[in-house]
Formats: C-alpha cells, structure tokens, sequence
C-alpha cells in the first residue's frame, strides 16, 4: 500500500473495530423507523399505486442512513484526531491535501454504502422491493455517500469541540434528510414546501435513488442526477481548498 | 550538504494582549544551519520559540518569513522529500486509541510509503524495551512507554535527520537512560539529531553543539566545550541561614538555603566569602565546583533579560 491507500485503510479500520456502533447501531435504528413507520402507515399512505408504503420506505431509509454514516464518518474522525492531537502523526507525513481528501471521503463512503446495504438487506427480509435501474442506485449511493462524507470533511475541520459538531449534525444535517422525502413524496405537500423542498440536496439524492428501485420518482433523475453531482463538486472544491491552506490544522 | 537550515525565518502570533491587530513575534529572524551527522541543542526557557522553530521545520506551522530545509528540501515548496527525511518526536504524549503499538508502527510506516517493514519495527521495537507491548492497544500503555512509542513512531520510515522535542519531560530515569544510548546509537551511525531539552545535564552530556533561544532569537550559539570555557570556570556554592544582602544576591543564584557564584579565580572567592561573613552570616557546607552548562544557561539568559521585556511585541 501506498501512502494514500494507507490512510484510507486505516481510516476504515478505524469505524470497522467498533463496527456494533458505527454499523450495527444504524442499521437497527433504521429497522426500527421502518417497523414503526411502516407498521402504523401502511393501510393510510400511498405514494405510488404499484408500490406498498414499506417498500416505498426502504430506500428512502437506506439513503438516510448512508448519508448520515458517511458524515458521520469523515466529521468525527477529523474532530477526534484534533482534540486528542493525534492527527500530528498524519500531518508529519509526505502525503499531500489530495491524498487526505481521497483517504478521509473514500472511507466515509465504505462506511456509508455498508450502513446503507445492512439497512437494505434487512429491510428485504420484510417487504419485496424492486430493482428497475440499479446503475441509478449505484450511482446516487456512491455520489450521495462521497457528498456527505466531503461535507463531514469540512465539518470536522471547521469545528473545533464535540458540541459545535453536534449542533452541524442536529441542526444542518438531520433537518435536511428528514425534509428529503425519505418518509413521503413532496407531492403530498402543500405548494410552498413543494418549491421549498427543491432547493433541498438532499432531496434530490433520496428521490433519485429511490427512482432507481421503483423506476419513478418525483423528478426525473437526470436532474437529480445533475443537482447532486453538482452540489458534489462544489463542496469538494471547498473541502480541498481548505485542505490545501492547511485550515485550522497548520496555523 | 546542511541537515537542517532555517534561513532568516520568523512567526508571528496574533497577540492575546493588546489592541486587536498586534501580533506576537515567537520566532524573531532566526537564521541556523545544522551540519549532517551533528547532535544538535536547542535550548531556552518555556516560551522562548524552540516547539515553534521545530514545528515549522515538520511544516506543522507555517513560517510567517524566511524558509527551512531538511537536507536541501524546501519545507513547504519540496515539502514531501523533506518530509520523507525528517522524523519528529512531538512534545504532546499523542497516541490513537484504536491501535495497538505494532498497529500504530506499520501504519506509520504506510503513510511514507514503506512496504514490509517488520524487520525494521521489530528492531525499534527491541532497542525501546516494547516487544512485550507490541500487541497492547495504546491505551493501556504507561505514560513512559506511550513516549517510547512516539519515538519508534518518529523513526519508523528511516529518516536521516530526527528532531526531539523535549523527549524526556516527565519520563523516569530508567526511560532516559535507554532513550539516550538509542538516539547515541543512530547519531554515531550517521543520524543527525536535533534535540530541546529542559535537562541541561542532558544537553552537556550528548550535543555537540548548541543554540539558546530567547523571546525568539538566538542568544547564544556555539560548540557546547567552548561555551562552557567561555563562561566563568568556577562556581563557588555554599548554604546560608538568612537572606544575602540585595548586592551580594543580584551578583549570585540563589535557590532557598543555597547559594551559587561564578567565579574565575581564587581572589574573587576571598572576596565573596568575606562580604558575606560582613553581613553576619556564616557559610556552610563551603564547596568549589566546575561550571556546568547551567551555569553558562543561567548567565546567558540573565544578560538578556533586560531586553526581554521590550522585544519580541511589535505592532
């Protein structure tokens, strides 16, 4: 391995050795949601005709868990490392601001795919659901994933105690998933949180993702497609730049 | 070729005190080479700019003006092959909780790009007294053998040039001792080693040169034998009951009951010694000893403390 590889490798050791916490804890959490949700919705909710409520929950529910494990990731790596000052052993090393970015996202997005596969396999257990354009899946899991672990990455430089990271999670991040659509379609919503909802990324990524399982969606993927990759390179645009200023990290 | 060399280099803090806008000059135009092969010293009192000169050699921080090169290798425009040659023991006893120490060494090793290493971990293992903790996690370990894995971790890509930055603040004896025959060893087989230390016996002990820094300049630079010879030879020490007149005290270094004086010949001592009988007291436990670098630290610094407190704030 070379010096890059060894930071992704250690990077996903690191979540992989408390994998009940990082894996096993989000993936029940999810099960509960769609137990509960689809338990007490199922017979009220219909979103599309061919498709019961449970099963329009399943992928919603997997993005949501892979988009908060992947921020969840990069953020708290970077935040640990620089309150225990550890992240000087990665500083004194050769490797380069591009090298870091690969390393910190690429293992944000391991982690975010396997929450996100636990939490379908699972849920496959209780409910059928469809396969109509796995590339679509493939690639709105990897870009979802890459977006938020890259999101995670400026997070965990920026803040500089646990609870400033706290306040990103409940106040940016949660919001924003839970008002994606993972638990209805917009359409269901009154006009204005409708056009509100468009401005939202991460509906975008929820609704083409679950576009890839059920072959509908809400708008057409393309466009979701072009949001999230867009909103993908902005961020990691920012993510290097304050990467390669050496950003709250070389002063 | 130069190990280490920082050219005119300076870093300035924005100061707590003050008006918004001053800043804090911790390295002040500090300009030093260190020649392949040399044990090196950095010493000065806390606060005197040492962690910072090192940090902007390792490109932790970055200098404010001026430049640093390891080996010939720009820290920050050549930063990685400078990198690859330096090895960095860190002040602060950081360690990852996740690993354990064999854990800890190949992934070091991995960040540098080094394949197969365990022959060589193993090695730095058995000379820091850590082959019976290769397998426990970091965190289990004593403070002592975190500071020794921190060393092994420094040296693990084989770096030609090592840099210890205060390696045996609040480490045991037994600690010092093995640290200092290892890091002996890599010096006399070609390593260069830059140290700061608070233990000057240390520094005397193993440097063959040596820099002091004060409020971020050098106050004193030169081969550790005629820093010693420069300074007064002599050092009369005695214990007193009760305070020395203010002019006999401002002339000597008093530490509670004992009383040390510079002094370069036998006249000098006469004199001293009957300035204090004078005063009315007695001196007891009366001994003559060689100066030591101390002595030499204490002098070097005492000549500058009057400019201490008007440099170093610029606005």
């Amino acid at each position: 391995m070379n010096g890059w590889q060894t930071l992704l490798y250690k990077e996903v050791l690191r979540f992989w050795k408390v994998a009940f916490q990082t894996i096993a804890g989000p993936v029940l959490t999810a099960m509960l949601y769609l137990l509960i949700f689809g338990h007490a919705l199922e017979d009220h909710v219909k979103v599309y005709d061919q498709v019961s409520y449970t099963a329009f929950l399943v992928p919603g529910l997997a993005m949501m868990s892979l988009l908060q494990n992947s921020f969840a990731n990069s953020s708290s790596s970077l935040i640990m490392s620089k309150v225990m000052g550890n992240l000087v052993f990665i500083m004194l090393t050769p490797l380069s601001y591009w090298h870091w970015f690969v390393a910190y996202v690429g293992a944000a997005v391991v982690r975010g795919l396997v929450v996100g596969a636990g939490v379908f396999v699972i849920s496959a257990l209780f409910t059928h659901v469809s396969f109509a354009q796995p590339l679509f899946i493939v690639a709105f899991a990897v870009m979802g994933a890459a977006l938020m672990g890259t999101l995670g990455l400026i997070a965990g430089l920026w803040a500089e105690k646990f609870d400033q990271l706290a306040a990103f999670q409940n106040f940016v991040v949660m919001p924003m998933t839970f008002l994606s659509g993972v638990f209805y379609s917009i359409h269901s919503l009154p006009a204005f949180w409708q056009g509100v909802s468009h401005f939202n990324p991460f509906f975008y990524m929820i609704d083409g993702f679950r576009y890839g399982f059920f072959g509908v969606s809400d708008v057409s993927p393309w466009l979701s497609l072009s949001v999230v990759g867009a909103a993908l390179l902005l961020v990691a645009g920012i993510a290097l730049q304050l990467l390669r200023s050496g950003y709250k990290i070389r002063s | 070729m130069l190990a280490i060399s920082f050219q005119s280099i300076s870093k300035a803090y924005s100061s707590p005190k003050g008006p918004p806008g001053t800043t804090f000059l911790a390295v002040d135009n500090v300009s030093l080479g260190i020649e392949e092969g040399e044990f090196f010293g950095l010493l000065g009192p806390n606060g005197a700019g040492k962690t910072t000169m090192i940090s902007m050699l390792a490109g932790l921080t970055r200098p404010t003006s001026g430049s640093a090169s390891v080996l010939g290798h720009d820290v920050q425009k050549d930063f990685a092959a400078a990198r690859r040659r330096l090895g960095v023991v860190p002040q602060e006893l950081v360690f990852d909780p996740f690993f354990n120490v064999r854990e800890a060494l190949r992934i070091q090793s991995g960040y540098f790009g080094v394949k197969n290493n365990d022959a060589w971990i193993d090695e730095l293992l058995e000379s820091l007294g850590l082959t019976d903790k290769a397998d426990a996690n970091m965190r289990q370990l004593s403070g002592g053998m975190k500071r020794r894995v921190l060393v092994a971790q420094a040296l693990v890509h084989k770096p030609p040039v090592i840099v210890l930055d205060e390696p045996t603040a609040g480490v045991d004896v037994e600690l010092r001792q093995t640290l200092w025959q290892f890091i002996a060893k890599l010096n006399k087989q070609g390593h260069t080693v830059l140290l700061t230390t608070h233990y000057l016996e240390e520094a005397e002990a193993l440097c063959g040169r040596i820099a002091m820094l004060k409020s971020g300049r050098i106050v004193a630079l030169d081969h550790t034998s005629t820093l010693l010879k420069a300074a007064s030879s002599n050092v009369l020490r005695f214990k007193v009951d009760g305070d020395l007149p203010p002019a006999l005290a401002a002339q000597a270094r008093v530490t509670g009951r004992i009383v040390q004086f510079p002094a370069h010949d036998a006249l000098e001592i006469e004199h001293f010694l009957a300035a204090v009988r004078e005063s009315g007291l007695v001196a007891q436990d009366v001994e003559i000893r060689k100066a030591d670098l101390e002595d030499v630290f204490l002098d070097v610094m005492q000549k500058h403390s009057g400019q201490a407190a008007t440099e170093g704030v610029t606005v």
